[in-house]
């Protein structure tokens, strides 16, 4: 302990400390490991993608891991003239669920984390707790909770039986709290309140902005979280005109055995539905590292 | 916004004191207008459901006689003691704790390995890996599934060699290829959780440990890993709750494998229950489940305390 602080002055503002050189023994080995893991995890993308280039014929005759005829675009267009076109259909779907229900969920979560943080009224703390209580109730667990309860109201094997429970968000209250906690100060409110700006007024036009970083990460996290909920759907949702796009593939590959022609519209539709989110997941990955750090600071 | 407005000067006339009174609260209508929103929707889509399904729990269905109408009546308990004699679903509560002990050790164990290699200044080209072992999360867990199942299968995978000689589907080996699949989608996802951990900790705590002559392996021992400690925990409190609630893989798995019944995760068996349909005994069995996970979670939490405190 006294070494820290003996040294403490002299490294502050010198780079993250590096060592001397490592070992070229170690270099290597980390190398190998991360290699080897590499292929683990991206070997079954890489087949998924291979397997969408293919026809029928050749997915069981030629290598599974190379290229054969480029048959990806007359895939897509069968996939996509399928059954009167249901596939668009569900991903528009799974957009709106996930779309909408995330920039609901996060404006909600943002007012109310902001609420929590800047304004002290009675209740306050139990309110925070109960919200917290709700972080640790997985989304599964409500399915089936939420099933009875919309039974009662007829509103199951709806739009809204889907899109409803996904805009609530107590992670993102919870994230918008310390976040607005920290980075909106008192000191700016007070001047927009003096300047007469309304307090609401105040929270859409300058904390906001403070608060962006915060807000894209749950954005995202409740995107990917409605994106990725299956139980919802399964257990309220019977047309497959509301379906969203894993459902779909899901109810898809539940009928191989009987439609075998089906199994390139799965592994094509699987592909395609995955594309655009590890797009979005790799630029955005700031954003949540970002959230990460702060889940996992308390 | 006129309304506010009109709050705001009121509230802001008078000299403010530094507390403001315990009687009066200001700003009482944007307030409102902030919390309300998601205090309805909680109450509505949280709390509500939970109680609602509580409730179910209790009910039972009379008839008169052999043909006539059915009717729900207050059973008390009736429906949990059906639960608790309820093979099937035991099975499979002791079928996904097995998977637990297993799984989340593995994938977390591989998480921190990763994280710590992505810390380390013996690794070059960090970035791409950390893209890489990431990419799986953006994969939902049912195409996951999908895609692990055709990768099992002994004619379509692409390692048929290995999938003709081990039959991945089987009742013995299907647990482990759905952990596989599972562990696949969330390692990278807790690599960053425990990986920003890492970036929090000052530069000159490691300084010190050098000039003490100690070594990669010595620091990550003795200083990386305990100072993690808290978002190893909070990443494995959330694997012990996904575990509990496995649906979507062994739901899919049904498709690639018969070693699967409509029974095999606690989940599954609630699902199967509400289609009979009967929602009631589903009810209590969502209850039994979520006061487990509350349990082994809190548990753990517990457990994971007092020995820090040691």
């Amino acid at each position: 302990m006294s070494l820290l602080t003996r040294t403490q002055g002299a490294t502050t503002d010198a780079p993250r400390a590096r060592g001397p050189r490592e070992h070229i023994v170690s270099r290597v080995g980390a190398l190998l490991i991360m290699g080897v893991f590499t292929l683990y995890f991206l070997v079954p993308i890489w087949w998924l993608f291979i397997a969408a280039t293919k026809d029928r014929g050749q997915l069981l005759t030629t290598n599974a891991l190379w290229f054969a005829d480029w048959n990806l675009f007359a895939n897509i267009g069968d996939l996509i003239s399928y059954g009167d076109g249901i596939y668009l259909r569900w991903l528009l779907n799974s957009l709106g669920y996930a779309g909408l229900g995330a920039l609901l969920a996060t404006v909600f979560a943002g007012m109310c984390g902001y609420a929590l943080a800047k304004y002290r009224f009675p209740g306050r703390e139990v309110f925070f707790n109960v919200v917290l209580g709700g972080v640790l109730v997985p989304a599964t667990a409500l399915a089936l909770p939420l099933f009875l309860l919309f039974s009662q109201v007829n509103l199951t094997n709806t739009f809204w039986a889907v899109l409803l429970p996904s805009i609530v968000s107590p992670f993102g209250v919870y994230l918008a709290r310390i976040y607005a906690a920290s980075s909106v100060p008192d000191e700016l409110i007070e001047a927009a309140r003096l300047d007469g700006s309304g307090e609401v007024r105040t929270f859409f036009t300058v904390s906001t902005r403070l608060m962006a970083p915060a807000l894209v990460t749950v954005f995202l996290f409740q995107f990917v979280s409605i994106w990725n909920n299956f139980f919802l759907p399964l257990i309220m949702l019977r047309s497959q005109e509301l379906f969203p796009v894993t459902y779909g593939l899901y109810a898809w590959n539940t009928q191989l055995n009987q439609i075998p022609e089906l199994r390139t519209y799965v592994l094509v539709g699987a592909f395609l539905s995955i594309v655009p989110l590890i797009i979005a997941f790799l630029l955005l990955q700031r954003f949540w590292r970002n959230g990460l750090g702060t889940g996992s600071v308390k | 916004m006129t309304a506010t407005e009109v709050l705001v000067t009121r509230g802001t006339k008078p000299p403010r004191a530094k507390r403001p009174p315990r009687a009066k609260t200001p700003h009482k209508g944007a307030i409102a207008v902030f919390a309300g929103p998601f205090g309805i929707l909680f109450l509505l889509f949280y709390l509500l459901p939970i109680g609602y399904a509580v409730w179910q729990s209790l009910l039972v269905v009379e008839r008169d006689g052999l043909y006539g109408e059915p009717k729900e009546v207050f059973g008390g308990l009736t429906q949990y003691i059906q639960v608790f004699q309820h093979a099937p679903f035991w099975d499979s509560v002791g079928r996904v704790l097995l998977f637990g002990v297993v799984q989340v050790p593995v994938m977390l164990g591989l998480a921190l390995i990763f994280a710590l290699l992505l810390d380390s200044p013996v690794l070059k080209g960090k970035r791409f890996f950390r893209l890489a072992f990431f990419a799986p999360y953006a994969v939902p867990g049912v195409i996951a599934a999908i895609m692990w199942g055709f990768l099992y299968s002994p004619n379509l995978s692409p390692f048929t060699g290995l999938t003709q000689s081990v039959d991945f589907l089987s009742p013995e080996m299907v647990l482990w290829s759905i952990a596989n699949v599972v562990t696949w989608v969330f390692v990278g996802y807790n690599m960053l959780i425990i990986y920003s951990a890492l970036l929090a900790i000052p530069g000159e705590v490691y300084e010190a440990a050098r000039l003490d002559g100690a070594g990669q392996i010595r620091i990550a021992w003795s200083i990386k890993i305990p100072m993690v400690a808290p978002a190893i925990i909070l990443t494995a409190v959330f694997s012990i709750i996904g575990t509990l609630q496995l649906l979507a893989e062994p739901q899919v798995f049904r498709s690639f494998s018969s070693a699967v019944s409509s029974t095999y995760t606690p989940n599954m068996t609630i699902y199967a229950t509400s289609a009979v349909p009967n929602p009631y005994l589903a009810a209590a069995f969502s209850v039994v489940l979520a006061l487990a996970t509350c349990i082994l979670s809190f548990a753990f939490l517990k457990l994971t305390q007092r020995k820090a405190e040691q």
